[in-house]
């Protein structure tokens, strides 16, 4: 883990925000003016700069506490993987980085998220500009009923954007690796596409809004193998520009794809049969797959349980 | 690689568990009831409108143009006898319900299924929502009657003139209010959870999210209910009699698209069918003529229908 980095990353934005006098571009606050200004980028850092530094994060949905005490950080450029058994809260956590919990009555979250150094839960952050920086693949291709060309344009739209989307179409077809598929049919309903061409049609959906962080729940578990091959390709492909976290139950996939793995599980209370997950470790993925500290993500990296 | 195959003995035992003709009785019997609820009501509507239009046929037959056009008589022979301002009244009380009733009833909806907190109040609100779509259309006269005729609260009265088409169609989108916030919040709650999270993922507002996904996907299910519940309002004639349909005779004949009419005295077109009815017993033409109104209503409702269903396919399309 690299606290470093953070609070170096921290210890600037506190200070820009004090010299400046203005809000820092990072404190995402002020929606209202978003659209006029053009976004700043993240400051330049090495590579490992942590982009989402989580500490104690709990999670609870009423009376019941769904994940507890979770404590990671994600660098920047890396995938991130987050395994674990079901019902161990990963789906949970990843919904913390774009406060889609926000969505669930009665889902409240607690602890720390720092998103390059800036409290992701602040009083002042604004949820739907904080969806634009950090986007989400779903576990099941989620297409919107209007057209391939709709369906990537549609970030870009709400955004405010009205030019330039024929290419931000283009590019972000390109980049999910699906123009030249699509590209002579791009008025055609989404919904006449594979379940793996929606899948990356909605990743590039995802990345039409030009995103910081990606986040991908299960993203191929709806799919074959070799659709699910295409999306991993990918994913190697974007890290360069994008941060991503993703959720799998495919060990093999995390093994292959990500540079640092979470492994959660969950804590079964005996009482009441509820269940609350809890992060194990976090490490380098060959260390969590070759050489893990601790016996539970051993035994689950092994197959001897979950 | 060698086909083995067991001995005939066993097989001819395979082949007769799996050939065995079992009557399936109990089916049967089901399908058959089901079908003849079906054809009972086939049978029932096809006397109707056979009936009806065979009654009617001396009036939408014979003298279509001027049965349109004419006005309440008191006599059956009379060469002006019609159904115009039956017309007036409820194409303006369909008019009333689609203006007041429609975006009132939707917001409504949307604010209950997208805005509104899921708490005890909100489920109680709902609860008295379903209640009042279960009141007798009565006592909605009763309520129009107070306060738009007598005007006993806020002294509505001298907004609609009193016994008013206004006041009719105020009344009806009154009545069909609840049944507009219910079939809407249905169809809303019917958009898949995943559309919606598509939407927030990818930064758009509460806002945007209902306007560009949750709305267009549930057009076509506000679209049938509302319709519906249009088609309700203009067969009603209970709660027009407590707010003073003329049954007799009406002075006025106003145009179709005469808008200064509407806080003068009205009918509508059930009232001028009940009336008529009553009346065959002292001029059995006017049995003739209550035929020939309910066929009008009844192509009435159908245009709104099909106008419905043109709609619906369209927005049906459109969500792909």
């Amino acid at each position: 883990m690299t606290d470093t980095a953070t609070d170096t990353a921290r210890g600037t934005v506190v200070e820009t925000t004090a010299t400046t006098g203005t809000p820092h571009p990072l404190a995402l606050g002020f929606r209202a003016t978003a659209k006029t200004i053009t976004p700043v980028e993240p400051e330049p850092a090495a590579s490992g700069h942590t982009v989402l530094h989580t500490r104690n994060l709990n999670v609870d949905y009423g009376q019941f506490r769904a994940v507890r005490d979770v404590s990671f950080d994600v660098h920047q450029h890396e995938i991130t993987a987050l395994i674990g058994p079901s019902g161990c809260g990963k789906t949970t956590v990843l919904r913390c980085y774009n406060r889609m919990n926000d969505l669930i009555e009665g889902a409240r979250v607690t602890g720390t998220i720092e998103y390059h150094g800036v409290d992701l839960y602040g009083e002042k952050v604004d949820a739907v500009e904080v969806r634009r920086r950090i986007g989400m693949v779903f576990q099941k291709p989620n297409p919107f009923p209007k057209s391939i060309y709709d369906n990537v344009a549609y970030g870009p739209r709400v955004a405010g954007q009205r030019k330039g989307l024929g290419e931000v179409v283009e590019n972000s077809l390109v980049k999910a690796a699906l123009w030249d598929e699509v590209k002579d049919r791009l008025s055609d309903s989404a919904f006449e596409l594979s379940g793996g061409q929606q899948q990356r049609l909605c990743i590039a959906r995802a990345i039409a809004v030009d995103p910081d962080v990606l986040l991908m729940d299960e993203p191929c578990s709806a799919l074959d193998p070799i659709a699910t091959a295409r999306i991993e390709d990918l994913m190697q492909e974007i890290k360069q520009e994008y941060t991503i976290i993703i959720v799998t139950h495919n060990m093999q996939q995390a093994a292959r794809v990500s540079d640092m793995t979470a492994f959660f599980t969950a804590e079964v209370h005996s009482e009441n049969d509820n269940r609350t997950g809890i992060l194990v470790e976090c490490d380098h993925t060959d260390v969590i797959f070759s050489n893990p500290s601790d016996e539970r993500t051993e035994n689950y990296v092994t197959g001897r349980f979950g | 690689m060698v086909t083995r195959l067991i001995d005939s003995r066993s097989r001819s035992a395979i082949a007769a568990s799996i050939q065995g003709r079992r009557i399936d009785t109990g089916g049967l019997l089901f399908r058959s009831l089901l079908q003849s609820a079906l054809v009972l009501t086939l049978v029932i509507l096809a006397v109707l409108l056979v009936s009806v239009f065979a009654d009617g046929w001396s009036q939408i037959g014979g003298r279509l143009g001027e049965f349109l056009s004419g006005t309440l008589r008191s006599q059956s022979k009379d060469a002006e006898l019609g159904v115009h301002q039956g017309i007036y009244g409820s194409l303006w009380i369909a008019v009333s319900v689609a203006v007041l009733a429609f975006p009132i009833g939707i917001g409504a909806a949307i604010y209950m299924e997208e805005y509104a907190p899921r708490n005890r109040f909100t489920s109680f609100i709902e609860v008295n929502i379903r209640n009042l779509a279960g009141v007798p259309s009565v006592v909605y006269g009763l309520l129009g009657l107070a306060m738009l005729v007598n005007g006993d609260i806020f002294g509505l009265d001298r907004l609609t003139g009193g016994r008013s088409t206004l006041s009719a169609g105020i009344t009806l989108a009154v009545l069909v209010l609840p049944i507009v916030i219910i079939t809407s919040g249905e169809a809303l709650r019917a958009v898949p959870n995943s559309l919606r999270e598509g939407a927030y993922g990818v930064g758009a507002t509460r806002w945007e999210m209902i306007r560009t996904q949750a709305l267009p996907y549930a057009a076509p299910g506000i679209l049938t209910g509302t319709l519906l519940s249009m088609a309700r309002a203009v067969g009603e004639a209970a709660p027009l009699i407590l707010v003073g349909a003329v049954t007799g005779r009406l002075g006025d004949n106003p145009a179709l698209l005469d808008l200064g009419a509407l806080s003068e005295r009205f009918t509508a077109l059930p009232i001028v069918i009940t009336s008529w009815t009553q009346q065959s017993g002292r001029d059995t033409g006017f049995a003739a003529a209550a035929a020939g109104a309910i066929v009008v209503l009844l192509v009435f409702v159908l245009i709104m229908n099909s106008a419905a269903i043109g709609l619906r396919n369209r927005f049906e399309k459109k969500r792909g």
